[in-house]
């Protein structure tokens, strides 16, 4: 089938189908296209970040790993909060962590977070209803600062409540921001995997008590409203009715001091829980803190916000070392070993004594990680039993989390690049319409000098055209401005295999060779030019991918991406155009070239 | 429309002059490079600080400079960029400071001078020494690899005599790329290294498309002098030199005018080097084939005159 024109129609027209059908926008999770290209910073706007440990700390191989290990922890629980889609975080030989995030408004903010030193705080879950007391008045709050009329054409708390926190009128623009000192802010969560799922908290024990985990009575979480705080039935009933703005949202988890907050409304809470008005209303002693990872409960998502008291029992700089991760002897479950240091022993042992039976949050940058439940006074050494519906990865996952404010690693941001997300949608316009022009002119070009065979060609260039981009989509690779410049650069060059090639049919054909035999010269003596041409060129891509960062590599891609496909329209599609061509002509008719 | 159709020109016979274009050209390169004190590199190779940013109002680069100067930056590089109220400021990190610190002190020194929503910043790029000793290092590799492949590639490809003319058109491209390079100012950038890669890879295709008809002319015409088989194979491949540096300068030039100031210095580096590669191809590499089948016919000449 590779031979016949009809079987090389079929072959070029599946080719282009397929790569048409890459390039088919698709819908988002959220119900917006996404562009079927993957764009690079340097073209949708963003960050690039390349992170080190300070210098000034001389460590082995091993513990510096390790620290950058933690380092990494740190930074994607806090930049898993940004809302960036797709963050790229990850750990380049055992020196850095590159961090590219994309499309963000606040460069500056971004950079604080990353660079952060960790901070780990172990609070004590305030179970004394000490907010929901409050809420009836919270709310009142709310109303009056931004009118209840306002808040009904919202849509009621649970609608789309931008409109009336659009000039920044809550006094927080960063509200998704961590405050890394742990103190007084609601902070976020991240969109881990839900650990502590079905609501048991994990347990805290001295090591070796065999302690079954995971056995407490705690009740079983109900997400329903809070006593007489339900949703009013209806639009009629909630115009009436007096409006609760924030606990409308704020459901019951079945464990006193948290709350449990449907995922698509977080961002409405954040936003009611940093207003002014809000934060003065709170009770004095108390901190609000989202939990790091997400709930599953009826088909829902809910994240959890905890009330803690703002004293912690004690920080990170006395917790000595944790894990490793491990499944305890008896009960096979998964539990996290820790250790504090010998002042940090004291400490621990006089506030465990005084919570017994208490939740203990593991509060990192403002996250809370875990919650688990105080059984005995502890001291020295102790573990947190994850329970039954543990897994080990949980566990190894605390671990680290542990040692990330155990060992508080100071960085430094060795290399950045932002570009803005005017710049880059300028940098894209520029280049379409460079990249329009070009290949318009090499169109016109090709038409006047060759004729038929440039028609031809320039059907070719076509086909050349959506695979470079069907192939650019269906290997995922990221289009940066560099490659955008590869891509106009082998337009140019993959003219030139049609070039070479009708070129030489010319010669053949001024030989006095019939057509046939003309074109059949053509196609065999310029191919190994043009292998030895693409081949040198694909070594140069080749090169450049594995050496260059970011843009270049963008670059070496598309550059790659467009041999090869330069290769296949001259020799396979031009090739055929020829044979339809030959077929429709009297053998004896000299080709229009 | 045939261009160059039996084209017959002596390239070989007029090889003298071509040395002294090239040697000139060359020279011209080599000594921009002495008198700068070698190349300008960017913040990528060197560390440092830019940023692009974008004034409210129309202002000049002098007006600008006094601002910088005002607030200790005497050694910033600023530069018009893009539109009329865009500037590139480049700034070495001074010792010890972070590329953040220094970032916030321009920033500060702009808001001072035009307040704090006077400008936007488009686009920053902070690289430590440490970096950039290392992407320096990458370049080099990424330089010096490339061409050791293609040597390998043209080794087994081609006989060594091909093999060697190549490798002398394509140090001259590297020499002459550099040489303008200085001669015209452009940064040396990541993307910059990236053209020049390119080049090296453009410049052997079209060398490599001459020295192909070579080697088939020669197969056919045993009693053909050299000489003629190397000016004629340029001749006979001449019109498809032509139209491949005509397209792809064609699109290259439209990304140079329209494709937007942060693409331009890479445009015009590959324009330069499509123009420089086309050039050798023809007047460097052919004749240095010439000269080395030349050299090995004396030397065989001279030995069989010693034997007899």
């Amino acid at each position: 089938m590779f031979s016949s024109i009809k079987g090389r129609i079929a072959v070029i027209v599946g080719l282009v189908l397929l790569c048409g059908w890459t390039l088919m926008p698709q819908e988002g999770p959220e119900g917006n296209t996404i562009s079927p290209l993957n764009l690079g910073l340097d073209l949708q706007g963003g960050m690039h970040l390349a992170v080190e440990l300070a210098s000034d700390t001389t460590l082995t191989d091993q513990a510096r790993s390790d620290a950058l290990d933690r380092v990494l922890t740190t930074i994607r629980n806090r930049v898993n909060e940004f809302g960036v889609r797709e963050p790229i975080i990850q750990k380049v030989g055992n020196e850095r962590i590159i961090v590219e995030l994309a499309g963000i408004d606040n460069p500056e903010r971004a950079k604080d977070i990353v660079s952060q030193t960790a901070f780990l705080s172990f609070n004590v879950v305030r179970t004394d209803g000490a907010v929901m007391d409050r809420l009836e008045r919270i709310d009142q709050a709310i109303v009056d600062e931004l009118g209840a009329e306002n808040l009904r054409a919202a849509g009621g708390a649970g609608g789309d409540l931008s409109a009336l926190f659009g000039q920044g009128e809550a006094g927080a623009p960063d509200t998704v921001a961590p405050d890394t000192t742990g103190a007084d802010t609601a902070a976020a969560g991240a969109q881990q995997g839900g650990q502590g799922e079905g609501g048991l908290p994990p347990a805290l024990a001295g090591e070796d008590t065999g302690q079954a985990a995971g056995q407490d009575t705690s009740p079983s979480p109900e997400t329903q409203g809070l006593p007489g705080m339900q949703q009013e039935g209806g639009q009629g009933g909630a115009a009436q009715g007096e409006l609760r703005p924030l606990s409308e949202l704020l459901l019951q988890s079945g464990q006193n001091g948290v709350f449990l907050v449907a995922e698509q409304d977080v961002p409405t809470v954040r936003k009611f829980l940093a207003m002014d008005a809000v934060q003065g209303m709170l009770p004095n002693g108390i901190q609000l803190n989202w939990g790091a990872n997400t709930v599953s409960q009826g088909g829902n998502v809910y994240r959890q916000l905890y009330v803690l008291a703002d004293e912690p029992l004690i920080t990170g700089e006395y917790l000595a070392d944790a894990g490793p991760a491990q499944r305890d002897p008896t009960y096979n479950q998964p539990i996290v070993p820790f250790e504090m240091t010998r002042q940090g022993a004291r400490i621990f042992e006089r506030q465990t004594s005084r919570n017994v039976g208490e939740q203990m949050a593991i509060v990192l940058d403002g996250r809370v990680q875990s919650a688990p439940v105080i059984r005995q006074t502890l001291s020295r050494r102790a573990q947190i039993e994850l329970g039954a519906t543990g897994s080990l990865q949980e566990a190894q996952d605390l671990a680290l989390v542990l040692r990330a404010g155990a060992l508080p690693v100071p960085i430094q941001i060795v290399e950045e690049r932002t570009v803005g997300p005017s710049l880059g949608q300028d940098s894209i316009e520029q280049g379409r319409m460079a990249f329009i022009i070009g290949i318009v002119l090499v169109i016109l070009g090709m038409i006047a000098y060759y004729r038929m065979a440039g028609a031809m060609a320039v059907g070719a260039l076509c086909v050349y055209v959506i695979l470079v981009l069907g192939g650019l989509a269906g290997l995922e690779a990221t289009l940066t401005l560099p490659g955008i410049a590869g891509i106009i650069l082998s337009v140019g060059m993959a003219v030139d295999a049609n070039v070479l090639i009708f070129e030489r049919i010319r010669e053949e054909q001024a030989a006095g060779k019939t057509p046939r035999t003309a074109v059949e010269e053509g196609f065999a003596h310029a191919l190994s030019a043009i292998v030895d041409a693409n081949l040198t060129t694909l070594i140069t891509a080749i090169i450049l991918y594995q050496v260059g960062t970011g843009p270049v590599q963008g670059f070496a891609v598309t550059l790659a991406i467009g041999i090869i496909a330069s290769f296949v329209t001259a020799l396979y599609v031009t090739r055929t155009f020829f044979m339809i061509y030959l077929d429709r002509h009297s053998p004896t008719d000299p080709v229009s070239i | 429309m045939w261009f160059f159709r039996n084209a017959d020109f002596d390239f070989l016979g007029s090889r003298q002059r071509a040395y002294v274009v090239s040697a000139l050209l060359l020279a011209i390169g080599i000594g921009s490079l002495v008198m700068r004190g070698g190349l300008s590199y960017g913040v990528d190779f060197t560390g440092g600080t830019l940023m692009q940013v974008q004034f409210e109002e129309q202002l000049t680069v002098g007006e600008l400079r006094d601002v910088m100067n005002g607030a200790g930056f005497g050694g910033a590089q600023l530069q018009g960029f893009g539109s009329v109220n865009e500037f590139l400021i480049r700034v070495q990190n001074r010792g010890g400071e972070s590329g953040q610190q220094v970032q916030d002190a321009v920033e500060s020194a702009l808001s001072d001078g035009y307040g704090e929503d006077g400008y936007t910043v488009l686009r920053r790029e902070s690289v430590s020494a440490q970096v950039g000793e290392e992407l320096q290092q990458k370049a080099a590799i990424a330089i010096g690899l490339s061409f050791l492949l293609t040597l390998v590639y043209l080794a087994f490809r081609f006989e060594w005599r091909f093999g060697v003319a190549a490798i002398i058109a394509t140090v001259h491209d590297i020499i002459l790329t550099f040489g303008f390079i200085s001669v015209l100012n452009v940064e040396i950038t990541l993307a910059t290294v990236a053209a020049i890669l390119t080049i090296v890879g453009y410049s052997l295709n079209d060398t490599i498309v001459v020295f192909d008809r070579v080697r088939e002319n020669l197969k056919g015409t045993r009693s053909e002098e050299y000489m003629n088989v190397v000016n004629r194979s340029i001749n006979e491949t001449l019109p498809r030199t032509v139209m491949t540096s005509a397209t792809t300068l064609v699109t290259l030039l439209a990304l140079a005018t329209v494709g937007g100031a942060v693409i331009r210095p890479f445009a015009m580096v590959l324009i330069l080097g499509v123009m420089i590669g086309t050039y050798s191809s023809v007047f460097v590499a052919s004749p240095a084939l010439l000269e080395i089948h030349q050299y090995r016919k004396r030397k065989a000449q001279a030995e069989a005159a010693h034997v007899s």
